[in-house]
C-alpha cells in the first residue's frame, strides 16, 4: 500500500470489475469525464509543459525556436547567486512564518481559547480569522502600511521610546515573514481548536488533580494526542507559504536588493524582466518538486482515511 | 483541594484572557487601519483616530472605472469558474461516492495529492502555454485554469460530503427505474445542500482573492479584477490616496466576509475547515 498513486486511466476499467447493483460501468464513469478533462488539460498539461520547458531555453520574445539545453537551466541555477539567495530567503521565510510563527502561535491561540471566557475567545477568534478571509493583496497592503517607515508599528515604538526603523529596507524578510504570520495563523488556530476538543476531558482533568503543572500536561498530554493534527498543519502550512506570491509582492516586490526575493519572486522575475522563460521554469519545476515531496508526506499522513 | 482547584481555574481564566487580548490587540491594528483610514479625509500609512468622518473615500473610488468594472470582472471571473467547479464536482464525486472500483483509490490519492501542489510554481508555464494555444488575456481560458486549479480540493469535500447521505434512497429510486442522473439531481443533492454550499462558498472566495492568476493570465487593464485593479492606487494615479485605496480594500473585501459568516454561521465555524483537512 504505497502512497504514490499511480495516474490511473479510469475509462480503461474492465468490464467485469464489480457486477454490484446500480447502472452499468460506462454510465458510471461518465460523470467523471467532466473534471478529468479539465484537470487534464489545464492542470497535467502545463505540468507536463512546464517539465518540457524547464530543458529548453525559451525566450518571451525574438526567438524562432526554442532549443533543448539539457541540464543547462538548472547548472545554471546553481552556480546563480541570486538563484541560491532566494532559496535561502525562501527557507528563512518558511521556517520563520510557517513552521515557527503560524503553528506556533496557533496552537497557544487554541490552547488559550480552551481556558478563556467565552466573550474574549469570539472577540480574539474573528479579529484573527478576519486577517486570513481578507483577500491576499488586501492583507499586503494593511501590512505594507503597517510596516512603512511612517507607519503604526513605528509609531507605537516612538510612543514606548524604542528606536524607530524603515522596517521594509531594513529587515524585509522578516516583515513579510510577520506579514504570513498575521494572515496565515487562523488556520493552524482552526485545526488546532478542532484537535484539542476531541480530546476527552475526563483525561486532563485526571491529570491535573494528580497534579501534573501545565507544561507538563502540553508536554505528556496533550501534543502526543494532537500529533496528527500537528503533522498535518505543518504539511499544509509549509505547501501554502512555499507558494506565496501576492503578499511579498505588494509589500515589498521582493526587494530592496532582493532580500526578501523568495522562490516565486525569482522566478517570476527571471521569466518576464529578464525574458528567460525556461530559466524560469527550471526554478518552478524545482520548486514544484520541494512541493511534491511534502504533499507525499501530507497523503501519508492521511493514508489511513482514505 | 476543591477550593484551590477552582480558584486556580479562574486565576487560569484570567490568565488566558490577558493572553488572547494581548494577540487580538496585535491583530487588531491593520484591521483598524483600514476601516479607520476609509473614513478619515486625510488618511496616511497610521493607526489614528481620523479628523473628522467622510464618506468622500467612498464617494471617489464608487465609479465604472475604479469600482464597478473590477469588481464586475471579478464576479464573471469567479462566478462562471465556481459554477464549472461546482457542477464538475458534483458529477466527478458521485461514482466516486456511490460505485465502488479498484480505481477510486487511486483516483482520490490524485485528487488529494494536486489539491496540496503549489499552483504558484506552474504559473510560469501556464503563461507559456496559454501564449501558444492563444488563451492568453481571455477570461474562458482564465475561468478554466482557476476552474481546473480549484477541482481537486472541490471533488474530494464533494466527495466525503456525498458519503454522509446515506444509499438505501437511491436504490429505491434505481427499482423504480430512475437513471443515475435523476437519482442523483432529485435525491442527493437536496440532501447535501450545506455541503454543495460550503465548496460553492470556498471556490468563490479561494479565487476572489487570488491575485497570481488573474495577474499572469489576464493583460487587458479593461478586463482585470478587483485583486488585480488594486495596485493602481500605486502605480498609475500618481500620488497614493490611502483613503481610497481603504475604501476600495474594504468594498473588495466585504463580500469574501460576508459569505464566509454566512458559512460558518450555518456549518458552526471555521468553515468545516478543521475537518476537512484531516479528510
Amino acid at each position: 500500500m504505497t502512497a504514490t498513486a499511480p495516474h490511473a486511466p479510469l475509462t480503461k476499467a474492465p468490464q467485469n470489475a464489480h457486477p454490484a447493483r446500480g447502472p452499468r460501468l460506462p454510465v458510471r464513469v461518465l460523470p467523471l469525464t467532466p473534471a478529468v478533462v479539465l484537470l487534464l488539460l489545464f492542470l497535467a498539461g502545463p505540468i507536463a509543459y512546464c517539465v518540457y520547458i524547464a530543458f529548453t531555453d525559451l525566450q518571451l520574445t525574438g526567438q524562432a525556436q526554442e532549443s533543448f539545453v539539457g541540464l543547462g537551466n538548472f547548472t545554471r541555477a546553481f552556480g546563480d547567486e541570486a538563484f541560491l539567495n532566494a532559496v535561502w530567503l525562501t527557507l528563512v521565510f518558511t521556517v520563520l512564518s510557517s513552521l515557527i510563527g503560524q503553528n506556533t502561535l496557533g496552537l497557544a491561540l487554541a490552547a488559550l481559547m480552551q481556558r478563556a471566557s467565552k466573550p474574549v475567545r469570539t472577540l480574539t477568534g474573528g479579529i484573527v480569522v478576519t486577517a486570513w478571509v481578507l483577500p491576499e493583496v488586501v492583507a499586503g497592503f494593511l501590512l505594507y502600511a503597517f510596516f512603512r517607515r511612517e507607519g503604526t508599528l513605528n509609531a507605537i515604538l516612538d510612543w514606548l521610546h524604542l528606536p524607530a526603523q524603515n522596517w521594509l529596507f531594513t529587515l524585509p524578510i522578516l516583515a513579510v515573514s510577520f506579514a504570513n504570520v498575521w494572515r496565515g495563523t487562523a488556520f493552524s488556530m482552526l485545526v488546532y481548536s478542532a484537535a484539542l476538543n476531541e480530546i476527552p476531558k475526563e483525561i486532563t482533568e485526571a491529570a491535573e488533580v494528580d497534579g501534573a503543572g501545565g507544561w507538563r500536561r502540553l508536554w505528556h498530554i496533550t501534543l502526543p494526542m494532537i500529533r496528527r493534527s500537528i503533522g498535518t498543519n505543518l504539511m499544509l502550512n509549509t505547501l501554502q507559504t512555499l507558494s506565496v506570491f501576492g503578499l511579498i509582492w505588494v509589500m515589498t516586490r521582493g526587494g530592496p536588493g532582493g532580500r526578501s526575493q523568495t522562490l516565486p519572486l525569482f522566478m517570476y522575475e527571471q521569466a518576464f524582466q529578464n525574458s528567460l522563460i525556461g530559466y524560469g521554469t527550471a526554478v518552478a519545476l524545482l520548486l514544484l518538486l520541494v512541493g511534491s515531496l511534502f504533499s507525499l508526506v501530507y497523503l501519508r499522513l492521511l493514508r489511513t482515511e482514505v | 483541594m476543591a477550593l484551590t482547584l477552582a480558584s486556580r481555574r479562574t486565576t487560569r481564566r484570567l490568565a488566558a484572557d490577558a493572553g488572547l487580548l494581548v494577540v487580538a490587540a496585535a491583530f487588531v491594528l491593520p484591521l483598524a487601519w483600514v476601516v479607520l483610514s476609509a473614513l478619515d479625509p486625510h488618511a496616511n500609512l497610521r493607526v489614528k483616530a481620523p479628523d473628522g468622518l467622510t464618506l468622500a473615500n467612498f464617494d471617489a473610488i464608487l465609479t465604472p472605472e475604479i469600482t464597478f468594472t473590477p469588481l464586475l470582472n471579478s464576479l464573471i471571473l469567479c462566478g462562471s469558474a465556481t459554477l464549472l467547479t461546482v457542477v464538475c464536482a458534483v458529477l466527478a464525486a458521485y461514482p466516486l461516492s456511490r460505485f465502488h472500483s479498484r480505481f477510486n483509490r487511486p483516483f482520490l490519492l490524485t485528487i488529494l495529492f494536486a489539491t496540496s501542489l503549489p499552483i504558484t510554481a506552474i504559473m510560469v508555464p501556464v503563461y507559456a502555454l496559454f501564449v501558444q494555444v492563444d488563451l492568453i488575456d481571455t477570461m474562458h481560458g482564465t475561468i478554466f485554469f482557476f476552474a481546473a486549479t480549484q477541482l481537486p480540493f472541490a471533488i474530494w469535500l464533494m466527495k466525503n460530503f456525498m458519503d454522509g447521505v446515506p444509499r438505501e434512497l437511491e436504490e429505491a429510486a434505481w427499482t423504480d427505474g430512475a437513471s443515475s442522473l435523476q437519482s442523483l439531481v432529485r435525491i442527493v443533492l437536496p440532501l447535501m445542500g450545506p455541503g454543495v454550499g460550503v465548496v460553492t462558498v470556498f471556490s468563490f472566495v479561494m479565487m476572489w482573492g487570488n491575485f497570481f492568476v488573474p495577474f499572469m493570465l489576464l493583460l487587458t487593464p479593461d478586463q482585470m479584477p478587483a485583486s488585480v485593479s488594486i495596485n493602481d492606487f500605486f502605480g498609475n494615479r500618481g500620488m497614493v490616496a490611502y483613503g481610497q485605496l481603504a475604501a476600495f480594500s474594504l468594498v473588495y473585501s466585504t463580500p469574501v466576509i460576508l459569505l464566509y459568516v454566512l458559512v460558518a454561521r450555518r456549518l458552526g465555524g471555521g468553515f468545516a475547515l478543521g475537518g476537512a483537512v484531516k479528510g
